[in-house]
């Protein structure tokens, strides 16, 4: 990778007969970056994820990720990411500690690493006792922490989390921020969705997508200053306020 | 004193309800819950996925039986009368359940004929919110966007003018703007006399209601006003930020004065055990002005209050 940069997008764009989901968007992840990934419903944040995510190819520009292209070294790509979203993450019918065999195995992880890395995870997470549990028993906000724990048990360099926090109570949603910190602490750069305009906040940079493009780019605290505006909310609100096309 | 003819007046009354899941009963949705709405009361349920809210709005739908206890929705009992009270609630479900494979105008058309009405009849009380999705009406339900499809199914949920409006969730999973818009339709229902129901796991919305009730885990932690919560609030809060927020909120953490400690946006919420507490805070932020720390008081939040009320 050059330069510390884990993602990198040039005019990166993805269109869908005349309809132009993503449209010419440039931008920069750094090693051990937060960054927030904002926009409205429908400005494009999935397509988006999508191709850099290797799932999706895109129409035209340039994007790598971990130091690999999106064009030519999707599957490349896909072994070097972790990813979650509020709606899929870990298998309900398996147990906490088969989730994370079978999360280890196919990344091809050793049964040592799997071991030590469970033991490791149940450990930090105080789910000690709970590993031989099925994933369903256990509540939303334990699922979600481990979850996360399972989408970077691979220590992929860059986690993509997709509105991760979404439903959760309050005080969850702060464990969760503050495993994200530590991940980001040891070098995972994470890649975040989130409809909590709070959260904007505990990101390093944030990008705030409109009608496929991105319209802002900056720390929290610049944002504010450059819109005049008491809190990322309002920032978002006077963006996403200037869209055009319907949501989705 | 006449606790019937209070019954008569209120829009929703829950007593006591109770409701478990499982062979054994061992998981409990709803632990003893009691509350009641105000005719045309624009009431919030607050509180996370997993908190009851569902269960609960499905017993007052009558689409669950409770375990024990008792409810009535304009007057009628869940039980015994859950005939009269399917004609007069609108109900709209968590999950998207419209049918995909009709258009936008099929299935409202679809709604108000199940009611025995007509669109025409009753379109004055939609209009605002069908007229923003009227241009797409031909267009199959399942291929609108998120946004439209809430405002199609809050438009179904309404076709039969309902006294009584249940709303599950309805702004999860949807964007800061509109999620506003959707408040601003609430609030234009509200004012044509409606009683609305609604559930959030948005603390910010909170504001909104006329009166909320905070639920986690099956139990309400707390009735009132937004500000009459917000006022409970009796320790001193503060916020403090530096250049090294991590390191800020471990090191407070350690400090016998404060109470809690957690990350609020662009600070940290410092709740601190007491008013003395206060002077030694004042004195630990002077002593990292190195680090650009910086402390202002401030008023708590909805969100400041769940999190008070959840550790305790």
């Amino acid at each position: 990778m050059s330069n510390g940069k884990v993602i990198t997008a040039e005019q990166l764009t993805k269109r869908f007969g005349d309809f132009v989901a993503v449209d010419h968007i440039s931008f920069d992840v750094m090693k051990g970056e937060i960054f927030g990934f904002l926009g409205a419903n429908g400005a494009g944040k999935t397509t988006a994820m999508r191709m850099l995510c290797g799932l999706s190819l895109p129409t035209s520009g340039k994007a790598t990720v971990a130091g690999f292209d999106v064009f030519k070294e999707n599957e490349k790509i896909k072994k070097s990411i972790g990813y979650m979203s509020q709606k899929f993450s870990l298998y309900e019918d398996l147990t906490v500690k088969e989730n994370m065999e079978f999360y280890g195995g196919i990344y091809h992880k050793s049964d040592k690493f799997i071991k030590e890395k469970t033991t490791f995870i149940l450990n930090e997470l105080h789910l000690t006792k709970e590993g031989n549990k099925l994933v369903k028993s256990l509540p939303l906000g334990w699922k979600q922490k481990l979850a996360f724990s399972v989408a970077i048990f691979h220590e992929p360099e860059i986690v993509f989390l997709d509105e991760p926090t979404g439903g959760v109570d309050p005080v969850t949603r702060r464990e969760f921020w503050n495993m994200i910190y530590q991940a980001a602490d040891r070098g995972i750069t994470v890649f975040v969705t989130t409809h909590y305009m709070d959260e904007a906040e505990y990101c390093s940079r944030v990008s705030i997508m409109v009608d496929g493009r991105i319209e802002a780019l900056d720390t929290p605290s610049q944002l504010k200053k450059t819109y005049e505006a008491a809190s990322m909310d309002e920032v978002f609100l006077r963006l996403a306020r200037k869209a055009v096309r319907a949501a989705d | 004193m006449d606790k019937t003819k209070e019954k008569v007046v209120a829009g929703v009354v829950v007593e006591n309800i109770i409701k478990t899941y499982g062979k054994k009963k061992d998981m409990t949705a709803l632990n003893d819950i009691s509350f009641d709405v105000q005719k045309g009361e624009l009431f919030g349920l607050i509180g996370p996925d997993g908190a009851g809210k569902t269960s609960l709005f499905r017993i007052l739908t009558t689409l669950l039986l409770a375990d024990s206890g008792k409810a009535t929705v304009d007057g009628f009992d869940v039980v015994k009368d859950y005939k009269a009270i399917r004609k007069r609630v609108g109900y709209m479900p968590g999950r998207f359940s419209l049918y995909p494979d009709l258009s936008v105008e099929e299935n409202l058309n679809f709604f108000a004929t199940i009611f025995n009405t007509s669109i025409e009849e009753n379109y004055d009380l939609v209009k605002d919110i069908y007229v923003q999705i009227e241009p797409f009406k031909k267009r199959k339900a399942g291929k609108l966007s998120g946004g439209m499809k809430q405002k199609l199914a809050l438009s179904c949920a309404l076709i039969h003018r309902p006294s009584v409006l249940f709303l599950d969730e309805p702004t999860t999973g949807v964007d800061a703007v509109s999620r506003k818009e959707f408040w601003e339709m609430l609030k234009g229902l509200k004012q044509q006399g409606i009683t609305i129901l609604v559930s959030t796991p948005y603390m910010d919305e909170a504001r909104l209601c006329d009166r909320i009730a905070l639920i986690q885990n099956g139990k309400i932690l707390s009735i009132n006003s937004p500000q009459g919560i917000v006022n409970d609030f009796s320790k001193p809060l503060w916020a403090v930020k530096s250049d090294r927020m991590l390191h800020l909120q471990n090191e407070l953490q350690e400090k016998d004065f404060v109470e809690n400690v957690y990350p609020f946006g662009e600070f940290h919420h410092v709740v601190m055990k007491n008013e003395s507490g206060s002077e030694q805070l004042r004195n630990f932020i002077t002593a990292h002005s190195s680090e650009n720390a910086v402390l202002q008081q401030v008023k708590p939040d909805i969100e400041d209050c769940f999190i008070d009320l959840m550790k305790n």
